[in-house]
């Protein structure tokens, strides 16, 4: 199930991958193609896992590319 | 050229809105910066600049930018800004915070430029316990100018002007600032943070909220001392330049709290 997502500014990535290594339900992986900048950006590769809206891609980032969403959590009443 | 920032649209996929957690801090402009990819400088921007957009100061804050890499501080801040001559971040901090002392000031500074050249600058606005905020980045080598030696370059480290290591008996020991800056009664807050981990990245966070939070109390002088990567000038990966910090600066330089003013505990 699908608990967050992120969205990525590729053209501001230079690719160091700190995310890729911080991330921990491991759904961050590089691009094939190129960017603006020459770098391949990082991109959300759900295929395996799913993002829960962490963070911690958004903490270790040093070029601020992640905007992180969340589904609001819905307790039993 | 002008580089085009583009972003993908909040995603809509599922019937309950998306709730947003976390996005680019208003402290912050629309910038890309200059630095190496992994960096720590841009993830020690973006702490700072949250940290200032939490406690709603952005509007009557003011940054000192130093001579280094991180020298166009002042563009990547949305906040009023000037840059000082190479080490004097701290001498021209305290002649703002003089002027207007209503409002806070910090210096954004290097290991070269505020433990080499700006030594004297930094000793002597501790030891007058100016009331300003210190952010201090080591990455154990002088970045902008090609990774030679500073004076917080570990024993045995090679730089491009200590080719063969660091040898304390000609060059000298790394320089400790919180430590020695700590003793000194003007000092309100002196600790040392690293940025090797996810947990250790949100101790900096807290470590600069409590910096900026001592000089909004007024209690004295703060400085945090940050271990930052330098993966160009230490010539290795991104990621492994975290384990670098890990295994080689941390011996060294270990993180801890060398002050912390019992009325900033309450």
């Amino acid at each position: 199930m699908t608990r967050g997502t992120v969205t990525i500014q590729s053209d501001r990535c230079k690719s160091c991958g700190l995310c890729i290594q911080a991330c921990p339900q491991h759904v961050l992986a590089f691009a094939e193609e190129f960017n603006l900048r020459g770098y391949r950006p990082v991109q959300l590769d759900e295929r395996e896992h799913h993002c829960t809206g962490c963070g911690v891609c958004a903490l270790v980032c040093p070029d601020v590319v992640f905007t992180v969403y969340r589904q609001p959590l819905r307790r039993a009443a | 050229m002008t580089t085009m920032v583009m972003e993908r649209e909040a995603p809509t996929l599922t019937a309950t809105p998306w709730e947003l957690v976390y996005q680019r801090p208003a402290a912050l402009t629309d910038l890309p910066t200059h630095y190496c990819p992994g960096c720590s400088h841009g993830a020690i921007h973006r702490m700072v600049a949250e940290v200032i957009d939490e406690l709603g100061i952005r509007e009557r804050t003011i940054g000192v930018a130093p001579v280094g890499c991180a020298v166009f501080a002042y563009k990547y801040f949305n906040l009023d800004s000037c840059e000082a001559a190479h080490g004097r971040a701290p001498a021209m901090a305290t002649g703002l915070k003089r002027v207007r002392p209503d409002r806070i000031v910090f210096t954004y500074q290097g290991d070269g430029d505020l433990a080499s050249i700006g030594g004297n600058e930094i000793l002597h606005a501790a030891l007058r316990g100016e009331q300003i905020t210190v952010i201090f980045v080591n990455n154990a080598v002088y970045g902008m100018t090609g990774g030679q030696m500073a004076p917080t370059t570990i024993a045995g480290m090679k730089t491009t002007s200590s080719p063969m290591g660091r040898d304390v008996l000609t060059q000298g020991y790394p320089i400790h600032i919180p430590e020695l800056l700590a003793p000194m009664p003007g000092v309100a807050y002196a600790v040392r943070r690293s940025m090797h981990a996810v947990a250790e990245m949100r101790k900096v966070k807290k470590a600069i909220r409590m910096a900026f939070q001592a000089q909004l109390q007024g209690v004295g002088f703060s400085i945090v001392e940050i271990l930052g990567a330098c993966p160009t000038n230490w010539h290795v990966s991104p990621t492994d330049a975290l384990d670098y910090i890990r295994d080689r600066m941390l011996p060294e330089y270990p993180v801890g709290d060398f002050k912390v003013d019992a009325r900033l505990r309450d």
